[in-house]
């Protein structure tokens, strides 16, 4: 089922959490909305379940087409998973799965053999299978979440929201899960929404990133086209680290490989989109001094300070470029910038 | 050495009027004790005293519930101003509620003529006992569940809603045994403060013997009649039950921590 958001508007005493927002997410889709703390991602998400409504007369919220924006949420047909689950504590994980079900008027409600039946396939379905008589507690997070999730896919609804679905886990857990949910959202196609801050996790599982600040979307589009061509200067620091210079001390002739007609106003360079050269090779770049070197991990990050305009850049390169430059703190070194972007309207790359 | 401090207190300050209770309660017999209680005047005071907390108790619990499901679950205005007024019972003298209801229906008072024309009588009756009990101990269930169901948060009940239930449903399935126990501790003390409550329903009773005496003013007018034995005799019965109220109230802990 496709979702449509169109001029959603909301404010909370003076705070606008949501200002104009248009979203669409279409049928079978995994979909994250992005955005830091405060940007009205998870009061996105509550009203699209119905837990939380537009302002009067400022948006409407459609389900396939049909206007749903002033349906309660019990009748909305819709799974919701909330960050730190709301299991309900004081009943088995089966009895968990199977609240939905029993809550049904009798005239829609299974028999109770086969709401357990139910229950117990769900618990398979999310690879859970020996904890049917288990309580909350007695969980990990990793399955206290797939519980919530079997929990909400008991009831068939239509679409499925996730307010940071691993927000409360750590690390390792955190990644493992992702990955699950992307295969499990394949094999089972519904439409699917969840709301993160982490860039990482939504570019790498969504099919589509919705990037939210200040209750406006930002920009809308595939992991690849949003990172790639960030559409402002938030998104771009958004998605992963960036430095953000001056720009004349970026200016052409400095710069190297990109000849950009930057008079003013600010660049913005990725980490890895800079290179080192030993500083007595010449050609075009930029002089700076290495004032931080940290070589754990995959990468190699330095800090470097330009040496015209002082300004601090950090720098990623691989292991192996920096072991060839054999360089330490305070050494001179030349950088060359690969890609920059701007986003004033009179530069071109 | 602190704990012996501790101990040393505990003992002098509740323990040994504890004992001293019982101790003057059976100084003249059994017999005495025995017959203290049964005489009809004690009778009617245990009577009223449990009419009264058949009649506040669950009444508080309904109100509790409801004060306490209102504030910490919604948004609302004058949600600040609800929450102070739960308080007021305890910030106000007993006296000073029984007084204000004398003041609103006694005779001289508000209501008191409308009250006479309709042939009601509040004052120095079973009702303005009722009142006055309900309005002292109004805090106790909402105070012992409010913290609590801020604490839980209403990511159950939305969780529930969006699963299909409807309020009833949230409410009997999720929100209810989540704060069972909470609730029960509410209860043993609203119970405790209902049955041992002096100063407001002495004001408002009248001291009608066998009509309109709870158990501590009976114990009171024994006492002043110079039956000593006598009101120790119907104290004992009290501190029976503050007693009971430990022992369950321990209970109810110790259920409370294995939950969580």
């Amino acid at each position: 089922m496709s979702i449509d958001a169109h001029g959603i508007r909301k404010r909370f005493g003076a705070f606008t959490a949501l200002d104009g927002v248009d979203l669409h997410v279409p049928q079978g889709k995994l979909v994250a909305v992005l955005g830091p703390s405060g940007s009205g991602k998870t009061t996105l998400l509550r009203m699209i379940a119905g837990l939380e409504f537009p302002d009067p007369g400022s948006g409407r919220i459609l389900f396939h087409g049909d206007d749903v924006t002033d349906i309660p949420a019990g009748r909305r047909r819709v799974g919701f998973v909330f960050q730190h689950y709301a299991l309900f504590r004081h009943m088995s994980v089966l009895e968990n799965i199977a609240f939905g079900l029993r809550v049904r008027r009798r005239r829609d409600r299974p028999s109770s053999a086969a709401i357990l039946e139910r229950a117990h396939r769900l618990l398979e379905l999310v690879q859970l299978e020996g904890l049917a008589g288990r309580f909350p507690s007695q969980l990990s997070g990793g399955q206290r979440q797939r519980v919530a999730l079997a929990r909400a896919l008991a009831v068939e609804p239509k679409v499925l929201l996730l307010d940071e679905p691993f927000g409360a886990l750590d690390a390792r857990v955190r990644k493992e899960l992702r990955r699950w949910l992307r295969r499990f959202h394949d094999d089972i196609q519904l439409t699917t929404i969840f709301v993160t801050h982490d860039q990482e996790e939504a570019l790498e599982i969504a099919d589509e990133v919705v990037i939210l600040n200040q209750g406006r979307v930002e920009q809308v589009g595939t992991p690849q086209q949003v990172y790639d061509n960030p559409a402002t200067p938030f998104v771009y620091q958004f998605l992963g680290n960036v430095n953000v210079l001056r720009a004349p001390a970026a200016a052409p002739h400095a710069v190297g490989g990109v000849a950009a007609a930057v008079q003013e106003g600010l660049i913005y360079v990725r980490p890895h989109d800079i290179e080192l050269a030993p500083h007595d090779a010449g050609g075009p770049g930029l002089s700076a001094i290495v004032r931080h070197l940290h070589a754990a991990g995959p990468h190699a990050r330095l800090l470097l300070e330009q040496v015209q305009t002082r300004e601090q850049v950090e720098v990623e390169v691989s292991r192996a470029e920096l072991s060839g430059l054999n360089l330490r703190v305070n050494d001179l070194v030349r950088m060359r910038v690969r890609q920059v972007r701007s986003f004033d309207e009179d530069f071109a790359i | 050495m602190l704990t012996a401090v501790a101990l040393a207190f505990l003992a002098f300050f509740l323990l040994l009027p504890l004992a001293a209770v019982f101790a003057q309660a059976f100084e003249k017999g059994v017999g005495h004790y025995l017959a203290t209680i049964r005489e009809p005047n004690a009778l009617a005071a245990i009577e009223l005293t449990l009419l009264t907390v058949a009649i506040v108790v669950p009444a508080n619990v309904a109100f509790g519930i409801a004060a306490a499901w209102a504030i910490a679950k919604f948004r609302f205005p004058g949600k600040s101003v609800l929450t102070t007024v739960i308080d007021l019972p305890f910030a106000v003298s007993p006296v000073i509620a029984g007084l204000v209801y004398v003041l609103v229906f006694g005779a001289q008072g508000w209501f008191g003529p409308w009250l006479i024309a309709h042939n009601l009588k509040v004052i120095f009756a079973v009702p303005g006992i009722v009142l006055a009990t309900a309005f002292v101990t109004c805090p106790f269930v909402a105070r012992e569940l409010i913290p609590l169901m801020q604490a839980q948060g209403t990511d159950e009940e939305s969780t529930a809603v969006t699963l299909g239930a409807n309020g009833w449903q949230t409410f009997w399935r999720v929100t209810l045994p989540n704060i069972k126990w909470g609730l029960f501790y509410g209860v043993i003390l609203c119970n405790a403060r209902a049955m041992g409550e002096f100063g407001a329903v002495s004001v408002v009773s009248g001291h009608i013997r066998g009509e309109t005496n709870t158990m501590p003013l009976h114990v009171e007018i024994l006492y002043n009649e110079y039956d000593i034995a006598g009101a120790f005799a119907v104290a004992s019965l009290l501190a029976l039950l503050a007693l009971a109220t430990l022992v369950l109230k321990s209970i109810v802990e110790w259920r409370q921590a294995a939950v969580q």
